[in-house]
């Protein structure tokens, strides 16, 4: 539990931090590919089968390029509205069974199956979904 | 009622099983497979339990009929007749398989795997093949061995087809086997945190990706299967797989832990008929 409030408060001041390129992600999604970029965006990591792998079990309705994807998860789709506090989208990210013991969704964040700031990027990728 | 039971021990299963035997003091393999099978038919009333043999392929009548083709002319035909060679072939003593196994190997794989109470543990076909070898002075194979072990039952398991699955689970000792190989079918492993039921109880029949995944009930009566067409797996093999796409370490093949996973999961199968081998995708 006490890890929980840390993890909050420790991405409270990431969202505020990365509040500026979130938005700029978020509009810029359908061109983002056209861009040359290095650095991995949330994006990629979401879509990575080696790292997020969102889209084995997540449908994301609104993001064209998001092709054949699994049916395990709910789709991922009007998330500011659903999660009005970032941070609680990124804790249920980071490990979803805190919020439903059952729930088969992989503890990205508890078991170290992607960073921290790899978190905080698909975070504001899936935030603007 | 039995939907809870069900859900209790998932859930339980976030507390690394604790609640396990808890939930299922009283449960007898017979009750357990009742207990699945309301599970998914309740999810899924108009697939006919009796198709869940055919694993993923139940729940998809296009990858079904693509099956069915496949199958009027296997593309895995030669490795069966390597199989064959294999079985036929005598040891050097003169003898053969058949000679040492029960009913001369025909119609027994259905009884496997088995609690064998002189060795005090759970034996498979596998173990049995090569109990056979050993006492005709031949080496046994590596039960994990495509190349022996696996082609061998490829044909081998063909004289079992048809067969009606018959594991029993008698007494003490073969119920504590059963309940460990549950224990690891419930139980979250690996990076990634999955028990085997995360697939194959909660999210039977639904889309991995682009994967339908099976229920287990069905899932131990045909094998081994081709995939693609040509890669022979073993059921262990399989277990292997599953167990390294979650990021856990594997146990070994015919180990204790396999062995009993094996003797649970095939005891779900029991009352469905078997065949060898078949194609999976
Ligand atoms: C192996 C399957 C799987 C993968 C991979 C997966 N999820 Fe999930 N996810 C689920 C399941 C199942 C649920 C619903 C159960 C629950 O509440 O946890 C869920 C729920 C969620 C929720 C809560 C949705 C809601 O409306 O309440 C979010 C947000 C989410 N996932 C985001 C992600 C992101 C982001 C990724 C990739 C980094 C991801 N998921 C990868 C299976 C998965
Ligand atoms: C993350 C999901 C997942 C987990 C966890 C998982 N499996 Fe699987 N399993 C699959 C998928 C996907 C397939 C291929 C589609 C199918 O046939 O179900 C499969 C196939 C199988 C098959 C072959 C079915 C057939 O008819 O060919 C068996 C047997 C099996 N799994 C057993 C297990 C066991 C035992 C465990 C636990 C050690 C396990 N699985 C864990 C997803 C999983």
């Amino acid at each position: 539990m006490r890890k929980l409030h840390h993890i909050a408060a420790a991405c409270a001041i990431s969202a505020i931090m990365l509040s500026g390129t979130v938005l700029a992600q978020a509009t810029a999604t359908p061109a983002a590919a056209a861009a040359p970029q290095k650095e991995e965006t949330g994006k990629d990591i979401a879509f990575n089968n080696r790292k997020g792998n969102c889209l084995a079990c997540h449908g994301m309705p609104t993001v064209p390029d998001a092709q054949s994807t699994g049916l395990y998860g709910p789709p991922l789709i009007a998330m500011s509205a659903r999660f009005p506090n970032k941070a609680q989208l990124r804790a249920r990210i980071w490990d979803a069974t805190a919020f439903n013991p059952s729930s088969t969704m992989i503890p990205f964040g508890k078991h170290g199956v992607l960073t921290e700031a790899e978190i905080d990027k698909v975070t504001d990728f899936v935030y603007g979904l | 009622m039995k939907q809870k039971i069900i859900m209790k021990l998932l859930t339980g299963m976030a507390g690394l099983g604790i609640a396990l035997g808890a939930a299922t003091a009283h449960a007898t393999p017979e009750s357990d497979r009742q207990e699945f099978i309301k599970y998914y038919t309740s999810k899924y009333p108009n697939i006919k339990v009796e198709d869940y043999v055919f694993g993923a392929l139940a729940f998809d009548a296009d990858s079904k009929s693509q099956y069915d083709a496949i199958m009027e002319f296997p593309p895995f035909d030669s490795q069966i007749e390597a199989g064959r060679k294999m079985w036929e072939t005598p040891f050097k003593n003169g003898k053969k398989y058949s000679d040492c196994l029960p009913s001369g190997g025909k119609q027994i794989a259905g009884n496997y795997p088995m609690f064998d109470e002189a060795k005090g543990k759970v034996v498979t076909l596998h173990d049995v093949i090569n109990d056979c070898r050993v006492a005709n002075g031949e080496e046994a194979f590596k039960v994990g061995d495509m190349k022996t072990m696996g082609t061998l039952t490829a044909y081998m398991r063909t004289l079992s087809d048809g067969m009606i699955m018959n594991i029993k689970v008698e007494g003490p000792k073969a119920m504590a086997a059963y309940e460990d190989g549950k224990k690891t079918f419930f139980t979250r492993k690996g990076q990634l945190n999955f028990a085997c039921a995360s697939c194959h109880v909660q999210n039977a029949g639904t889309r991995l990706r682009s994967e339908i995944i099976s229920p287990a009930v069905g899932h131990a009566g045909h094998w081994p299967v081709f995939r693609g067409g040509d890669n022979l797996v073993t059921l262990q093999q399989r277990y292997q797989g599953c167990f390294t796409q979650v990021r856990a370490v594997s146990p070994p093949q015919g180990g204790i832990t396999m062995n009993n996973l094996e003797y649970f999961h095939s005891a779900l199968s029991n009352g469905m008929p078997m065949k060898a081998s078949v194609f999976r995708k």
